[in-house]
């Protein structure tokens, strides 16, 4: 059994089966992590190079972390300190450090289709670490992998996407990987950040109640307002988006049951989730990023064998 | 075909291995058995059901090692992993290592190396079921064996479990 694509460019790629051969894999990559010696050899002769041209925290550490657990070699590319501030093109810097003898590369890059282009133009495996506002893989592999975790299923499983689904990779990856496994996806939030045909493209339902969302769902992934992505403004304030879309303590609290609140991270504190939710005990967002690590270690590791 | 083990003679061969294990290890203090994905489990699973008949099951600590992490052909082809469960340290105990047939050595290499990322064990020991002898890879020998066989590298030995392919029996195919 191994993955039906060489790359992992977006979810929209993959099949049933990739998605279930990852989440197993990162299952037992999960249990490495609580071992005294975290580490295992598996790529020891493999080199990665994490190449970030658009900032990251938590993804580019956790691709680093994965890395260097499966003994990889690891070369970081931030593009602020090099020379594609000189004018470097994209092709020129890959090719350029694949004549290092560079066998995987990692890339973010703020241009949808970037790591596509990458995989047409050279022979190096590609794992897709966010481009643009396209797709965001690894994030909506690990967020699936929490929520089963949680929940013990994807199958029928109610999650309500929240916030900026227009410009959100994380909300388009995950609204592929759920409706191929089986869960059913409403996506919420204000009409100018939700894409007008959404529903009847992707399959998923459309809300603009966050409180109807909310008492619908199991899962409640909420998504950062990306202002850096918005070229006009699409609501008029952020405290006006907090009190219709915040997700607050008192808002949960009055649902009557009980849902799981996640975030990919970084958290707005106060415009789309309030302080008392994410430190508080629906969230399970430090679940999220532990798994992060088990998850990319399985996409690596599927994604390094050369038995083509 | 060639039969090498019959289900009646796989049972007795496990009883064996049971108690060779128990006579080395008496009550089984220090030490602790570990299986091997995927198909040294059924084996050790037979071995410590025939050790809960005999000692105390309390004194008994048993899990299961994973080793596709560490296998040196990894780039090769690819393996699916298995569940690791080690549920107590192996620090300056005795670990019984048993797997299914030992062929080449390569597996019980992997082993060693896993196992060492669990702590440091006081002594490891192998325990096989089946031991061609005439194909290693390199210098590893059982101290426990069920059988040992003298095999051609073009031939397979096949171990049936009840279990999983409905009866019980070694062949040599």
């Amino acid at each position: 059994m191994k993955l039906s694509t060489r790359h992992l460019l977006g979810i929209k790629d993959l099949n049933r089966d990739d998605i279930q051969l990852i989440l197993s894999t990162a299952e037992q990559f999960k249990e490495v992590l609580q071992r005294p010696v975290k580490k295992v050899p598996s790529l020891r002769d493999v080199t990665i190079v994490n190449l970030f041209y658009e900032n990251s925290t938590r993804t580019r550490m956790s691709f680093e972390l994965a890395e260097r657990r499966l003994s990889a070699d690891v070369l970081n590319f931030t593009a602020g300190s090099s020379s594609s501030a000189k004018g470097e093109t994209l092709l020129d810097t890959v090719n350029n450090i694949l004549s290092m003898k560079v066998d995987m590369v990692v890339m973010r890059h703020s241009a949808s289709g970037a790591p596509h282009f990458l995989a047409k133009n050279i022979p190096a495996a590609i794992v897709n670490a966010g481009d643009g506002i396209n797709e965001h893989p690894t994030q909506a592999l690990l967020d699936a992998y929490s929520m089963k975790e949680k929940l013990g299923r994807l199958e029928g499983l109610k999650v309500a996407i929240v916030g900026d689904i227009m410009h959100s990779r994380v909300a388009l990856s995950n609204m592929y990987l759920l409706r191929k496994m089986g869960a059913e996806v409403t996506v919420a939030g204000p009409p100018t950040l939700i894409p007008k045909y959404i529903g009847e493209a992707l399959g998923v339902r459309v809300e603009y109640n966050l409180k109807k969302a909310l008492q619908w769902c199991d899962v409640a992934n909420v998504l950062r307002i990306q202002l850096e992505r918005q070229n006009q403004p699409l609501f008029s304030s952020l405290r006006e988006y907090n009190l219709a879309y915040g997700i607050k303590r008192s808002l949960l609290d009055s649902l009557g049951k009980e849902i799981v609140v996640m975030h990919p991270g970084p958290i707005n504190r106060g415009v789309e989730l309030d302080s008392d939710v994410a430190d508080g005990p629906y969230s399970i967002i430090l679940g999220q990023v532990e798994n992060g690590v088990a998850v990319r270690m399985a996409v690596l590791y599927l994604l390094a064998n050369r038995e083509h | 075909m060639k039969t090498i083990l019959s289900g009646q003679q796989l049972s007795l061969t496990v009883k064996r291995l049971a108690h060779q294990i128990l006579e080395n290890n008496l009550l089984l203090t220090d030490t602790v058995i570990i299986g091997l994905q995927p198909r040294g489990i059924f084996l050790s699973d037979r071995i410590v059901h025939e050790l809960q008949s005999i000692v105390d099951p309390a004194l008994i600590r048993y899990g299961k090692l994973d080793i596709t992490f560490y296998r040196d052909d990894v780039r090769k082809s690819l393996h699916i992993a298995n569940a690791t469960d080690i549920p107590f340290s192996i620090e300056n105990r005795h670990v019984v290592l048993i797997d299914d047939v030992l062929y080449t050595g390569r597996t019980i290499r992997a082993a060693l190396d896993a196992l060492l990322d669990f702590g440091r064990p006081s002594k490891v020991s192998l325990c096989v079921l089946v031991d061609r002898r005439f194909n290693r890879e390199l210098p590893i020998q059982p101290d426990y064996a069920g059988k040992t066989i003298d095999t051609f590298i073009s031939q397979k030995v096949k171990v049936c479990w009840k279990e999983k392919d409905e009866k019980d029996e070694v062949v040599l195919i």
